[in-house]
């Protein structure tokens, strides 16, 4: 293993986050945490994860993408961020794409995904 | 003024804080840095100090090399460069440098090669505009324009930014601060980009334009130095672990002559009961 992978695996280790299995389409929890003045609290963004960049290491981040008032909102999350309490899989989605930026022009019925019914958790992965 | 380091570009990362910052970071590496030789106002005038880098493989290197090399008795370097010290900053030959020379906070100036870009056009190389996408312009839409007047002044000013040779220059970027250090792997960590490219070799200086920090090391901070450091609290420790044996043998030597007594005693009044039962049964 090369220097730079070894810090970022080290880094990973140290971390030590479990980022649940989850991939374009689904509907995904994200605890973040939000400090206001001297207090934290931790604040929940639901909504459709539509894009998974950089892989699973230490670079990696997520896209997420709600209606919020009828206005579209979306979020970026770094996946190993230690602002992130938890992430959390609500629903598994069916998507053909790896990237449903296809989601941004369209509202309420066209922009439904359905749900993947044989879903099978990884090997070695619980739940 | 104290020794800068020559160290290896292994390439970019990121690191998480846990304030939720995240901070990208160069990995530069020291690969067995050590002093070939010294320039002192003596003999040469001025005071600097050569260190060399890498290791090169002996058949390779040039006789007068080797010969150099030799006379520091250290392995063939790859990489050499020179640092201006002042002379109360001179470092022994051989010595080997540590990335503990620089600590967390710290700031510093990296020089290195930057990655070469070949001819290059002027929008490239100089930031230019270009010319229109339409309104007539044809086939030029990347060209610099015009490059000076009419015939007065008749001649293109000298320094005129034009096309030509990118990159592949000798850059410095000041200012860099060190996030991170790793003595066992000599690993520093500058936030942000450094000029050149993955396993090219740059050059580290404390910055010239920051005050210079009170803790920092001097002359450097030296491998002798740290496993003499090393060595002395292991002697402390064995010290201290050999006194702490000796004082707890004493007190199991003071348990057990306690315990012989108290055996002892007990002993005394149950023989003395014994014999006369002894006595008893015999007859």
């Amino acid at each position: 293993m090369d220097m730079i992978a070894q810090i970022e695996a080290e880094q990973i280790a140290e971390l030590g986050k479990t980022v649940p299995d989850f991939k374009a389409g689904d509907t995904v929890r994200v605890g973040y945490k939000v400090t206001e003045g001297t207090r934290t609290r931790v604040q929940n963004f639901e909504g459709v994860c539509i894009s998974r960049k950089n892989g699973g290491g230490i670079a990696g981040s997520f896209t997420v993408r709600k209606i919020s008032f009828g206005e579209g909102v979306e979020r970026v999350f770094p996946l190993y961020s230690t602002n992130i309490e938890h992430i959390q899989v609500i629903r598994r989605g069916k998507v053909r794409r790896s990237k449903l930026y296809y989601l941004r022009e369209r509202r309420g019925k066209a922009a439904r995904i359905p749900e993947k019914t044989n879903y099978r958790p990884l090997r070695g992965a619980e739940a | 003024m104290r020794s800068g380091v020559i160290a290896k570009k292994l390439g970019m990362t990121r690191l998480f804080m846990e304030d939720g910052r995240q901070v990208p970071v160069t990995v530069l590496q020291l690969d067995t840095l050590e002093v070939v030789a010294k320039r002192t106002p003596e003999r040469d005038g001025y005071a600097a100090v050569q260190l060399g880098a890498g290791t090169a493989k002996a058949k390779r290197t040039t006789a007068a090399m080797r010969g150099h090399f030799a006379a520091a008795k250290v392995a063939p370097k790859r990489k050499m460069a020179e640092f201006r010290v002042s002379p109360d900053n001179l470092i022994d030959i051989g010595e080997e440098i540590t990335a503990d020379h620089y600590f967390e906070g710290q700031y510093v100036d990296v020089c290195g090669t930057s990655i070469g870009k070949g001819f290059a056009g002027g929008m490239k190389r100089h930031n230019f505009r270009g010319l229109e996408a339409t309104h007539g312009v044809s086939i030029s839409h990347r060209s610099h324009g015009s490059t000076g007047q009419c015939q007065d002044p008749g001649k293109v000013f000298k320094g005129k930014k034009m096309a030509g040779h990118m990159g592949a220059a000798r850059i410095t970027t000041q200012n860099l601060q060190v996030v991170k250090t790793d003595s066992e792997r000599g690993l520093i960590m500058v936030k942000g980009a450094v000029p050149g490219s993955k396993g090219g070799w740059v050059t580290i200086k404390d910055a010239v334009k920051k005050p210079f920090p009170d803790n920092a090391i001097l002359p450097a901070a030296l491998k002798s130095a740290a496993e003499a450091a090393r060595r002395a609290a292991e002697e402390a420790a064995e010290q201290a672990a050999a006194e702490e044996e000796a004082a707890r043998q004493a007190a199991l030597a003071e348990e057990q002559a306690a315990i012989e007594a108290a055996e002892a005693e007990q002993a005394a009044p149950e023989e003395g009961q014994e014999k006369p039962e002894g006595g008893d049964n015999e007859s």
